[in-house]
Formats: structure tokens, C-alpha cells, sequence
């Protein structure tokens, strides 16, 4: 579903892999390696030599924002642009049970950001991302300041959308046993190059 | 129209005022009597210098000595601009946007006033052009230089948040909205400024000049108020054009932010 075809991304070797759908695949290797690069690249975020195709269709056959619309890049340190966090979300019914799937209480809308907590906004910057269904989650480090019920619930949520709406996902993560929860499929940088493992 | 000439001696006396202040600079030792005895030598020469200058270009009434002078007076204000940035674009950007932008807003403004509204004869007459050149290129110049500066700050400081919005699938014009429309409004606030306050707490330069050189009062204040009109004008179209020519340059077609368009200075 997702083909990477010798991505350039700083510092790395040409980087190609595939991705099918139901996919999740977890990205691996030391901090500063271009974990989040790569997926920044993936996402258009940065430019980058290569082709990134979503189901055959490359990525500059259309805008960059269609692309984004599909290619969901979450990252490790999410922005804000305002202070309340409803600037932040469509009004929609899908808003709520996210919201309660995520132990996350309903008048959150209401809050400013600075009431909210770092595991509060990590939470509530996925939902963000997921709310309008993109095919493709790039997921940076996104359970890094939850603990751990809250890490599962967020993990919960991603195989959820992974399996029943048949997207793919990559996740970085430094959570060896996170990561084995994920997928038995791994990125890993070693040595400035991408390289696959199955565990 | 009647003034008093000032003699030489005059000017000699009121240098006495400095050199009071440079005594209390000694005095309490705060060691600023020599910057402040050479900013006054400055000052004398370069008014001096502009003076013999301006009645040179006075004489000649040609239409070249005038845009001459007008050019190096764009290129200078130009300069200034790129002076007072904490971050300016690379390449020919750097100078190129805010010195084009402030160009074409005053000198346009400047020409419809002078076809449309002061006409004098002829038109390029350097005393009607010069000191309204330099007012327009002045005010733009603050304006430019603190909306460019607001943008890139911001910008840069931002980033999370102006990327969160480009990850969403969010336009260039969406994700910059909030920086654009800070520089925006940061850019005009001093042209706003001088008008609420101009008549209150501030005699406006130019009007007092002209009340000095014998021009009735309410003739001198119908000049400054349309001298505050141009300015705002060209002021509002400058910053608009500046501010949102910097904000393409900082995102590309595929509407990615691109700070690494950025040096700081």
C-alpha cells in the first residue's frame, strides 16, 4: 500500500521498503540516526529525492496537503497554535468515544493548553491526527510521556485503526517490549542504512 | 512667509548645551562624553553635507540629479532594513525583498500624490519630491523592518506548531496565519501610533518646521495630514507585500515550511 523507492534522506543510504495493508512495522536504532527524518521525509514535511507511492499514486502527482491529508506524520513534540485546545479539533461526533477510549475526560475541549499535562497532549495530538482517517500514520515516539495504561490504550488504538480500517502505520519507538507488541516486522538504522528484521 | 535666519554664531552657542552634558558625563563618570561629542561632529558634517547636496539639487531642478539622489536614498533605506533583522532570507532575497517592497510602495504613493493631489511645477521639482521620498521611504522602513522581524521570529520560534498544522494537511496560507497576521499588525503599529497621538502628545516634525518658516498654522497641519495619509498608505502596502512575500519564501510549493531559507544575522 505504502512503497518507499530509494527515499534520500540526510545521512542515510537510499532508503526503499513496502508496506501492505493491516501493516504495522516498528523503526528502530540510536537517537540522532534519522528515525525522524526518514518519516518526516515519508510525509513530505522536508524535501527529499526518491518516490513515495500511497496504492501506485506518487506523491508529487498530487498537492502536498492532499498528501499530508493521507500521510499523517505525528510528531515526537506535538505543536499548538492556540491557547484552547478546541481550536485544535473539527466539531465532530468522533470527537467523544476518542476521547473516552483515550481515558481522556469529555470537557478536555473546554481546557487551555497550559492545563493540560504532556501525557494529556500527546494523547489528544493523535486523536487530532486520526480523527479524519488517514491511511498512513507516522507515529514518533507517541507514547514517550504516557505511562504505562495510557501507552496501551494509545497502542490499543493504533492496531485498532491499522486492522479495522485496513491503514498501515510505522512507529518509532524505544520500548523493546512495546515494540514487540507492535509487529514482528522492524526498520532498524544501523550504520547509516535502513535494514529489516523479523523477530 | 517670514523666519529668522540663524547665524553661525548662533549654532556655536547652542553647542554650549552639549558640551554641558558631556561636563555631567564626566562628572558622574558615565564615559559616554566621547560618543556623545562625536554623534554631534556627526551629525554636523552628514547635515551639512545633505544641506550643499539638496541645494545643489535644488538648483539644478533636473529630472536625473533628483531620481539619482532618490536611488541612493532606496538603496540606503534598503540596507537599514536588512540591518534591523535577527534572521533574512538567503540568497538575493536578503536585500532584494524588503528594499523591491519598500520601492514600490513609496515611490507609487509619492507619484500619485504629486500627479494627483500636490502637483507642483514641475513635477519632479526635488523639493517637493525629496523631503516626501524620504518621509514615505522612513516610515515604510520601520514598518518593513519590524513585520520582517516579527515573521521570521516567529516563524522560527513557532515551528512546532506551523509544521503540526503542514502534518494535518493544512495550506502554507493556513499554517502562517497567525505569524503573518502578528508582523502584519506589528509592522503598522507605529504608523497607527503616530496618528493617534499626533496633535496630543506630538507636534509632528514637519508641521512644526513649516509653523517655524512662517506658514499659517492650519495650512501647516492640512500638509501633515496628508502627509500621515501617504505615509499610512505606503506604510499598509509596503508591510502587506514585504510580510507576505517573506511568508512564500518560507514555504514551497509542495507547502512545506522551509526555515533552512533562513540565516540569522
Amino acid at each position: 500500500m505504502l512503497t518507499v523507492t530509494d527515499l534520500h534522506v540526510l545521512n542515510l543510504a537510499p532508503v526503499s521498503f513496502e508496506l501492505g495493508r493491516g501493516e504495522c512495522v516498528v523503526l528502530g536504532g540510536p537517537s540522532g540516526s534519522g528515525k525522524s527524518l526518514l518519516l518526516r521525509a515519508i510525509a513530505d514535511l522536508d524535501p527529499a529525492a526518491g518516490k513515495v507511492r500511497l496504492d501506485g499514486i506518487e506523491r508529487n502527482a498530487m498537492s502536498g496537503p492532499a498528501w499530508r491529508k493521507k500521510v499523517r506524520y505525528f510528531a515526537a513534540e506535538p505543536g499548538w497554535w492556540t491557547d484552547r485546545v478546541s481550536d485544535h479539533f473539527p466539531k465532530t461526533d468522533a470527537l467523544a468515544p476518542l476521547l473516552d477510549a483515550l481515558a481522556l475526560p469529555a470537557d478536555a475541549m473546554n481546557w487551555t493548553l497550559e492545563r493540560a499535562s504532556t501525557g494529556e497532549k500527546q494523547r489528544l495530538a493523535f486523536i487530532r491526527g486520526v480523527l479524519d482517517d488517514p491511511p498512513v500514520l507516522l507515529l514518533d515516539e507517541p507514547t514517550s510521556s504516557l505511562d504505562d495504561r495510557s501507552a496501551r490504550l494509545v497502542e490499543g488504538k493504533i492496531r485498532q485503526h491499522v486492522i479495522e480500517r485496513g491503514t498501515c502505520a510505522i512507529i518509532v519507538t524505544h520500548d523493546d517490549a512495546q515494540a514487540e507488541r507492535f509487529s514482528h516486522r522492524r526498520l532498524t538504522i544501523e550504520n547509516g542504512a535502513v535494514v529489516e528484521a523479523r523477530s | 512667509m517670514s523666519y529668522v535666519v540663524l547665524a553661525y554664531t548662533d549654532l556655536a552657542l547652542a553647542s554650549l548645551l552639549i558640551l554641558i552634558s558631556g561636563g555631567l558625563s564626566l562628572g558622574f563618570r558615565l564615559g559616554i562624553e566621547r560618543q556623545l561629542v562625536l554623534s554631534a561632529v556627526r551629525m554636523c558634517i552628514q547635515l551639512g553635507a545633505i544641506g550643499f547636496v539638496l541645494k545643489f539639487i535644488f538648483q539644478q531642478s533636473s529630472p536625473f540629479w533628483t531620481l539619482g539622489l532618490a536611488l541612493i536614498m532606496i538603496l540606503l533605506a534598503g540596507r537599514e532594513v536588512f540591518a534591523r533583522q535577527t534572521n533574512v532570507l538567503t540568497g538575493f532575497w536578503t536585500y532584494g525583498l524588503g528594499t523591491s517592497t519598500m520601492m514600490f510602495a513609496a515611490t507609487s504613493v509619492m507619484l500619485v500624490a504629486l500627479a494627483g493631489l500636490i502637483r507642483p511645477d514641475p513635477l519632479y521639482a526635488p523639493r517637493y519630491v525629496l523631503p516626501l521620498l524620504g518621509m514615505l521611504l522612513g516610515n515604510t522602513m520601520n514598518g518593513i523592518s519590524l513585520g520582517l522581524d516579527t515573521l521570521t521570529r516567529t516563524a522560527k520560534r513557532e515551528r512546532l506548531a506551523i509544521e503540526a498544522r503542514i502534518a494535518l494537511g493544512q495550506s502554507r496560507a493556513d499554517a502562517l496565519r497567525e505569524p503573518v497576521r502578528d508582523a502584519l499588525r506589528t509592522g503598522s503599529m507605529p504608523i497607527v501610533n503616530a496618528m493617534a497621538a499626533s496633535g496630543i502628545v506630538s507636534l509632528p516634525g514637519m508641521m512644526t518646521g513649516q509653523i517655524l518658516a512662517g506658514v499659517e498654522p492650519v495650512e501647516a497641519v492640512k500638509y501633515q495630514i496628508l502627509i500621515m495619509f501617504l505615509i499610512a498608505g505606503a506604510t499598509g502596502l509596503g508591510v502587506l507585500m514585504a510580510v507576505l512575500g517573506t511568508a512564500w519564501r518560507l514555504t514551497d510549493e509542495r507547502h512545506r515550511l522551509r526555515l533552512d531559507r533562513l540565516r540569522a544575522v
